[in-house]
């Protein structure tokens, strides 16, 4: 619902790296977006796409890594991901747990893309 | 060639509601935000509250829209400061907002500030405020599965208040189940069930408040009676 506003801050980063360096050149900026981040990834590509659309961003790819909910366990510290909303500790079947892994809403990279080989 | 950036995609955002959390926390002021989908009674919970603290505590409310004052002119009567926040079309409040209609309305702590978020589920729970906590707000009319279907906010979530439990004769609606899927997702979250019309769980729920405020503001003596 909010990916627009999501797409376009991702977009002002991208905007801010060019201006400290306008020589490189950016093939795509790679996002991880968690189960609990309430962002939805199609939604968010569409809205990427539809706000570098016809600017000098058209070409800068958008490469999302999806992360699961992940848990921690307090009595054996194993850590694992959840799956069917089950939070109980696979290893030991103990049901107190603390969250590590699934809000993300991070920009992890930046690809430049390869300086042209003049022939 | 790959260049790490590790930034928060909401990084401006979470700057301006760190600089509100640490003015709250200096200023001793003691902020909630509320959220829910449209219809679930933030602002019946709201005015019940307001109804129940004596004339010049110090409270103040911001409450977000779309469109419309509607809300900060219901909530205007219970004589505390009260402000609108019109976001023009935005699905929730983000901490500029915040931050301007604190300084707009010039309300100062110790005290307890009640913001209102939009009604939406999915948005306001990716935008910190600064609150001490969030409180999601579930009504009977809705259905039991929602902490389900929308984990997000029930995660991030310290309280859920079922709301509008006068209504329970009237629905299949199974309070038990709504908590017990609220807890699948965020084992430690409160859970009070209460009604803006009958006063049911109002003296639990501003219990609760008192004691997040007193864990909260530990310099200061308790604001709210």
């Amino acid at each position: 619902m909010h990916e627009v506003g999501i797409a376009s801050s991702i977009l002002e980063c991208v905007e801010a790296e060019t201006r400290k360096r306008p020589e490189a050149r950016f093939a795509a900026v790679g996002v991880r977006i968690g189960e609990l981040s309430n962002v939805d990834k199609d939604a968010l590509t569409f809205a990427f796409e539809a706000l570098t659309r016809n600017t000098r961003l058209a070409d800068l790819k958008l490469e999302v890594e999806w992360c699961p909910r992940r848990q921690k366990c307090l009595a054996c510290g194993e850590a694992y991901e959840v799956r069917d909303l089950d939070l109980r500790c696979p290893a030991c079947g103990e049901n107190k747990s603390t969250c590590i892994g699934g809000t993300e809403l991070d920009i992890a990279y930046l690809e430049l893309e390869e300086p042209c080989v003049k022939s | 060639m790959r260049e790490v950036v590790e930034k928060k995609v909401l990084s401006e955002n979470d700057r301006v509601a760190g600089e509100l959390r640490q003015r709250y926390r200096d200023e001793n002021i003691l902020c909630v935000n509320v959220i829910s989908s449209p219809g679930s009674g933030k602002t019946a919970l709201l005015e019940k509250t307001l109804a129940s603290f004596p004339q010049g505590t110090p409270v103040a409310v911001l409450t977000g829209d779309l469109q419309t004052d509607n809300d900060a002119r219901r909530l205007a009567r219970y004589g505390f400061p009260v402000r609108q926040i019109v976001t023009g079309g935005t699905c929730h409040l983000n901490a500029r907002m915040v931050e301007r209609h604190l300084d707009e309305m010039g309300f100062k702590g110790p005290g307890l500030l009640l913001v209102e978020n939009v009604g939406n589920l999915v948005c306001p729970s990716s935008y910190d405020l600064g609150e001490a906590a969030k409180i999601v707000l579930l009504s009977v009319t809705e259905g039991e599965d929602k902490p389900l279907k929308y984990p997000g906010i029930f995660h991030r979530s310290s309280l859920m208040l079922l709301t509008k439990t006068d209504l329970l004769p009237h629905v299949d609606f199974d309070p038990q189940l709504a908590h017990e899927n609220a807890r699948k997702i965020h084992p430690e979250i409160d859970f009070i069930a209460l009604s803006s019309r009958t006063g049911e769980g109002f003296p639990e729920w501003l219990a609760w408040l008192k004691a997040l405020q007193e864990k909260v503001l530990q310099t200061s003596a308790a604001t709210i009676s």
